[in-house]
């Protein structure tokens, strides 16, 4: 296989209200960004994958409506609904496939929609969606079932919270700028129990954009190559009620393949960092013990010990996480760029001592249906 | 350029999309409705391959990637594998908050059904055992919500 590298990011400052843009606005600004960063013209860019939702933008077929926004004009371009993480995999795909140089482009603005009519579409439409389930209620489903198996409680989520909503300050593109405490969250709205308001991700508007070039064209972008050195996905069953939710085992396996293409045999020793998908705040314990970090069960004894904090020895979204800022589909690709902008060394307040592999993380569908892992590095292997 | 837009309030144009769909549930799927309907019944359906008994049932499995075989009647009574209690408002929901959702086993089945919960919210908890609550004859119209809830035995 041919080595691919991520040579441009480019993200938006993530906001509840961007009322000065329209989608196709945010696309262009990332778009232009992203090549500005790389040091690339359109020419030098061979094809674009755009990523969006016909429910969030409101239209049909989203992606052509951003299209000249893209740079895509007389270009070969397609499109992956879901999360820009699952958009970035399949830009490296084609990158790999024969395209020198692909961009990536995600956005969505959550203000203008109805995130809960939108979340309720993603069910089963006869048994599931009539029952007026949507993102918070069903998650906090799953946040039940993970405490019950493993014995945990309420503040061991709200600690999370507490953690990335920190490190969001040090972020200049976060959407939430929060001081909070345990008690803070504790005491926050009582959406679906277990979860409050502060144990919920913010709805953002946003959009992000990377480059990925195949080996044979990197000398052409002025970036310091961030290479992929593993990837992959992998999907649970439909159902909420057929999938066993206290484990995320499309995860482990995910995990297992992207480590295994990486050369990886103990994460914990050849990871330096960690963004991962946090829609809500017992995702991150979660996601941690199915990315093999620890043993089930163990994700909250991590930040207890200090092991998920910046100064520990794996820092766990530095950028604030989802947490922080949650533009639906720009979220995934978001945990890419801010994965890519440690390893060259460029976070700025947020930046993670010599970096050299990190892990980015991006999920698709209810409770985390479906799971992206990427393995980043900046050296080559 | 964008400065003049803070001291003005921006346009907006609200949405107009509204599609009418209409989803046939299908032969099994008519099966285990006109069961709620008719007879106050849950039907599930067997895996012929890995004997995983399903509800909703379905026409295949996925994990044998193959057609389910043989209907299997459950019991109106399971346990509370999860639940939420809902204390948020939205016009989705088919009752007012607080209510519960809850993943219920039903007696018979190997996967969970995922149904409301509407009293007694504050016994709920893993294991506690519940029965289908069926609507009136006259209500019920071949819905997942002729089951109107499920309540704590
Ligand atoms: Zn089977």
């Amino acid at each position: 296989m041919d080595n691919i590298a991520i040579v441009g990011v480019a993200q938006t400052k993530y906001a509840e209200r961007k009322k000065d843009k329209t989608c196709a606005d945010l696309v262009f600004d990332v778009t232009r960004a992203a090549m500005e960063d790389a040091g690339l013209a359109l020419e030098d860019v061979d094809n674009v994958v755009t990523v969006s939702n016909d429910f969030i933008d409101g239209r049909t077929i989203s992606s052509m409506a951003v299209g000249d926004a893209a740079g895509a004009h007389d270009k070969n371009i397609s499109t992956v609904e879901g999360d820009g993480a699952f958009g970035a995999l399949y830009g490296a795909m084609r990158t790999l496939g024969g395209f020198g140089t692909t961009l990536v482009v995600a956005h969505a603005k959550g203000s203008e929609g109805d995130v809960k009519f939108i979340t309720n579409g993603m069910f089963e439409p006869i048994y599931q969606r009539l029952l007026g389930l949507e993102s918070i209620s069903s998650s906090a489903l799953q946040a039940r079932m993970y405490m019950d198996r493993y014995g945990l409680t309420e503040e061991d989520f709200a600690r999370v919270s507490v953690k990335n909503h920190a490190n969001g300050k040090n972020n200049p593109y976060a959407h939430l700028q929060l001081d909070v405490t345990v008690d803070d969250v504790m005491n926050s709205e009582k959406l679906a129990d277990p979860l409050k308001k502060l144990d919920c991700s913010p709805v953002s508007d946003g959009a992000a954009a990377i480059i990925i070039a195949n080996e044979s064209h990197i000398s052409k972008a002025k970036t310091k190559p961030v290479w992929v050195r593993g990837m992959a996905h992998c999907s649970d069953a439909y159902l909420l009620g057929d999938r066993d939710l206290a484990v995320p085992q499309s995860l482990a396996a995910a995990s297992k393949k992207a480590y295994t293409m990486a050369g990886i045999n103990d994460p914990m020793k050849s990871i330096d960092l960690v963004e991962l998908y946090d829609a809500f705040s017992y995702m991150e314990p979660m996601w941690l013990e199915g990315m093999g970090f620890c043993e089930a069960g163990k994700g909250a004894t991590l930040l207890d010990q200090g092991v998920t904090a910046m100064s520990g020895a794996l820092p766990v979204n530095p950028s604030g996480g989802v947490l922080s800022s949650h533009a639906m589909l720009v979220a995934g690709l978001a945990r890419i760029i801010e994965s890519v902008l440690q390893l060259r060394g460029e976070a700025g307040q947020r930046q993670v001592e010599n970096a050299k592999t990190a892990l980015a993380h991006g999920i698709n569908g209810a409770c985390g249906q479906a799971h992206c892992v990427w393995i980043l590095g900046n050296q080559k292997k | 350029m964008e400065k003049w837009l803070e001291h003005v309030e921006p346009l907006t144009f609200k949405g107009q999309i509204a599609v009418p769909y209409t989803w046939w549930a299908g032969e099994t799927g008519s099966l285990f409705l006109m069961g709620l309907r008719d007879k106050e019944t849950i039907m599930g359906c067997r895996c012929n391959s890995c004997g995983t008994v399903y509800v909703p049932p379905r026409r295949t499995c996925a994990q044998c990637f193959t057609d389910t075989g043989e209907w299997v009647q459950l019991g109106n009574k399971g346990t509370v594998q999860s639940y939420t209690i809902v204390r948020f408002s939205h016009p989705l929901q088919p009752v007012e908050a607080p209510f519960a959702y809850a993943m219920i086993q039903l007696d018979g089945a190997d996967v969970s059904l995922v149904h409301l919960i509407k009293k007694d919210l504050d016994k709920l908890e893993k294991g506690v055992r519940v029965r289908a609550c069926f609507k009136e004859k006259s209500e019920r119209k071949g819905h997942i919500l002729d089951i109107d809830g499920f309540e704590i035995i």
